[in-house]
């Protein structure tokens, strides 16, 4: 018992860094960064949105899912010495020394209102509710800002020409952060158009399951009921021993 | 700076190790361990964080008193409220509306629409959101949706894979309805042009998932609730339904033994607004930033328990307060990372948990406490675990033999996410293994719920996450993003049936809360700690040991 209780522990003690924060005495190597400005020395192990906090910021914006997936933490920073400027995800990125950076807490971006029940599946959707689409002037800034790598400029030439299965295709792993949007000189909102087309593309471009239908059908006519009946009402020891005697599909 | 020298993101040390991998990997292409008897499992359990010593306590106040559950929720139960209610002015409503629905992932969201379909007009909709909408543990779910609709698959087959998986605690009518709406759900959702992987004949891919006895795991590459969450939150959108971000709820109102609205909170200026609100639908999610016994977590950044704190206060009921999921592969190395989760997908797709000496010692799809439990054994029982340069212990995850097994470049395919995630700290998990250890993953009690995501509180709804009851003592994979757009849709169309025959408002009162206030002095509990949450703190210790409150 004693044992058991020491292995939770351990496990809480190994944890600490990422559970409470980090302590300035495990601490080895540092480096200096620039939030909107003002330096602070912070853990070189770090990501950019745990070193805001290591700084003392307490995030209400810019900050959510923490693990690259919902694209919150869009953040804008040029690294020492350099004149470019980089996009990426505070979460996912890790500190460099002498790097300057400020988070987007919100992309003012128009979405179009549609229904795509009575939309026709052609290039005129696009046309009709991002038109600004055709201004793309194929300069390739959105893709180079892209924090997922995705081939965005593709894809808004590929909206212009129709072709929805590239536009899912490419844009599949889309996040929705906005740094596309925000950087383009054309003013498209790339992540909206893309949204628009996966959906049309999913409604129209592929198939709906012939069993899935069937499925659906068989249970709003009640085909499970009986065996829905006689397993809800089962006792614990007659559905473990169901459940012990299940058989498993082969691989 | 004297950093560790990286080969393809791994110190010498561990590269060293990964060889003893490779080495045993054309043996385990074929081999995969037995799953355990029903005996192995009970025995390795006892190493889970919910049944090892120490770590709860009994609940002392409330609809629940004496019901155990972690300390770190008790302590959120026990805890004193964020106002003063008699503070509160009362006397000039916001926003009346007939249905509140608070928290934006895909119960909530689904709530909404299904409202909205059931003839409830949009700008009778009011959907609240701590951080912004879609920021959720939806929308970083991974691995897929489960529903039995293939030829040889039934829904009584999901049911029994369900309660089984939940140690059969998990409350019948329930379970029931979920299984039998799955199907029907992948539809709708196809129909509102989500992209679920298709095998190149167009038909769905259907995956393994831990703990089920068949192939019925529905996925969109491994960003699944990203995929459901974004066609939904597009579609709630058009239907221009008002909706608050940066504005969680900080406590109910009742009328009586009525829910009437509740208290949102600007997260930004602090300034409260009140809701008045016929129907007030829950869908706040899970609990993972409470770290949960010190472990890392999944979850999002919101994921504090928020949703029974304060149902609970206005006499809602909880249940399996007691368990907790941990998933057996979050991330353990780079330390940037630890605690992601890495989907059971990749285990259903063919990846092995192997030791340090390069042994496949566990069936790859054990429920995922037993899964979980048997990891730990194997790093700190046994001691064939590996150490990380920060001393954390993790084992394999043997990724590359997903690519042996389906087909060069599928991991780039399928896992586009996990890729990249590894990529970024140079790591290529198609050529070499990736560490991994539990991490704290999911609510699986809450508040108790009926088939239609009724409480025992009359004009309150629970949906996802928050409730109790659909998972029992574990859940399985696929059936949380099931969990949140099943009971989300029948909350939302229940909430507008009860708003179509209830057509006045009650009163909004804070009566609830001053009891609860009164409970708690009698139990002799101090005012120490505050709740909701709201949000966790990582500030650093050294910024916060030389703050001054000024403003």
């Amino acid at each position: 018992m004693e044992e058991k209780n020491n292995i939770m522990e351990r496990i809480a003690e190994a944890n600490r860094p990422v559970t409470t924060g980090v302590d300035e005495k495990d601490i080895k190597d540092w480096v200096t960064i620039y939030i909107m400005g003002k330096g602070y020395r912070v853990p070189a192990d770090l990501t950019i949105l745990t070193a805001i906090e290591y700084a003392g910021y307490r995030l209400l914006r810019s900050v959510g899912c923490r693990q690259g997936h919902c694209g919150a933490c869009a953040t804008v920073f040029r690294r020492a010495g350099e004149y470019k400027l980089q996009a990426d995800l505070a979460c996912q990125t890790r500190v460099e020394d002498g790097m300057y950076l400020v988070q987007i807490p919100f992309s003012p971006a128009e979405k179009a209102i549609y229904d795509i029940s009575k939309e026709p599946y052609d290039a005129s959707v696009f046309m009709k509710y991002y038109p600004e689409v055709a201004r793309c002037v194929s300069c390739n800034t959105c893709t180079k800002s892209c924090p997922q790598d995705l081939e965005v400029m593709d894809y808004v030439q590929a909206a212009i020409r129709g072709d929805f299965e590239l536009v899912a295709d490419n844009s599949f792993d889309c996040i929705q952060c906005g740094l596309c949007a925000i950087r383009c000189p054309a003013e498209i909102v790339q992540y909206h158009v893309a949204q628009l087309g996966r959906r049309m593309y999913g409604r129209y471009g592929l198939s709906m399951p012939e069993h899935l239908k069937k499925r659906v059908e068989e249970i709003e006519q009640g085909k499970f009921k009986e065996a829905m009946d006689n397993i809800t009402s089962k006792s614990r020891e007659e559905l473990e021993k169901m459940y012990a005697e299940r058989q498993r599909e082969p691989d | 700076m004297a950093e560790i020298k990286l080969i393809d993101g791994y110190p010498e040390y561990m590269r060293r190790l990964i060889e003893k991998v490779e080495k045993t990997r054309p043996k385990r292409v074929d081999y995969t361990p037995p799953p355990m008897s029903k005996q192995e499992q009970e025995e390795v359990l006892k190493l889970h964080p919910d049944y090892a010593p120490g770590g709860k306590r009994a609940i002392a106040v409330g609809p629940n008193k004496g019901d155990v559950g972690p300390n770190e929720v008790v302590d959120l139960l026990e805890a004193y409220p964020l106002i003063e209610p008699d503070e509160i002015d009362l006397s000039r409503v916001d926003y009346d509306t007939d249905i509140l629905i608070i928290g934006g992932g895909l119960a909530g969201t689904s709530a909404a629409l299904w409202a909205n379909n059931q003839g409830i007009a949009a700008d009778r909709i009011l959907l609240v959101n701590k951080l912004r909408h879609g920021d959720a543990n939806s929308i970083m779910a991974e691995g897929g949706t489960q529903a039995a609709d293939r030829e040889i698959d039934s829904v009584q087959r999901h049911y029994l894979d369900t309660i089984g998986g939940g140690h059969f605690a998990n409350k019948p009518e329930v379970v029931r309805a979920l299984v039998e709406d799955a199907p029907f759900i992948i539809k709708w959702l196809i129909e509102m042009g989500a992209i679920f992987d298709r095998e190149a004949n167009g038909e769905l891919v259907e995956k393994w998932g831990g703990g089920t006895s068949i192939k019925r795991m529905h996925s969109c590459r491994d960003y699944t609730g990203l995929e459901e969450l974004r066609v939904i939150r597009d579609e709630f959108r058009n239907r221009q339904i008002p909706c608050l971000e940066q504005f969680p709820a900080i406590e109910l109102f009742t009328e009586g033994n009525r829910v009437t609205g509740a208290i949102l909170w600007n997260l930004e200026t602090g300034e409260y607004k009140i809701v008045r609100a016929k129907a007030t639908i829950l869908a706040t999610g899970g609990f993972g930033r409470l770290h949960i016994r010190g472990f890392p977590t999944t979850n999002h950044y919101g994921a504090t328990f928020d949703g029974p704190v304060i149902a609970y206060r206005a006499g809602a009921k909880l249940r399996d307060t007691d368990t907790v999921q941990y998933h057996p592969t979050g991330a353990a190395y780079p330390i940037q990372i630890v605690g992601y989760l890495l989907t059971e997908k990749l285990r259903s797709s063919g990846a092995q948990p192997v030791n340090v000496d390069g042994e496949a010692f566990v069936f790859p799809l054990e429920p995922r406490d037993v899964e979980a439990a048997s990891f730990i054994r194997e790093c700190y029982v046994r001691n064939k675990g590996i150490t990380t340069p920060t001393g954390l212990r993790g084992i394999w995850l043997d990724t590359p033999l997903i690519d042996i097994k389906n087909g060069k470049g599928y991991i780039a395919k399928a896992f586009p996410a996990m890729n990249r995630l590894f990529k970024r700290h140079g790591i290529d998990m198609a050529k070499d293994p990736v560490l991994v250890f539990p991490t704290l993953h999911y609510q699986n009690g809450g508040v108790e719920t009926d088939p239609w995501g009724r409480t025992n509180v009359e004009g309150l709804w629970v949906a996802g996450e928050v409730s109790g009851g659909v998972h029992g003592k574990n859940r399985l994979m696929g059936n949380s993003t099931l969990d949140c757009l099943v009971f989300g849709r029948r909350s939302g169309i229940n909430a507008a049936e009860y708003v179509k025959t209830h057509t006045t408002a009650g009163n909004i009162t804070l009566e609830h809360v001053k009891k609860y206030i009164d409970m708690l002095k009698q139990a002799g509990i101090k005012p120490e700690r505050r709740a909701p949450i709201l949000l966790p703190d990582y500030r650093g210790r050294a910024a916060l040991a030389r703050m001054i409150d000024i403003f």
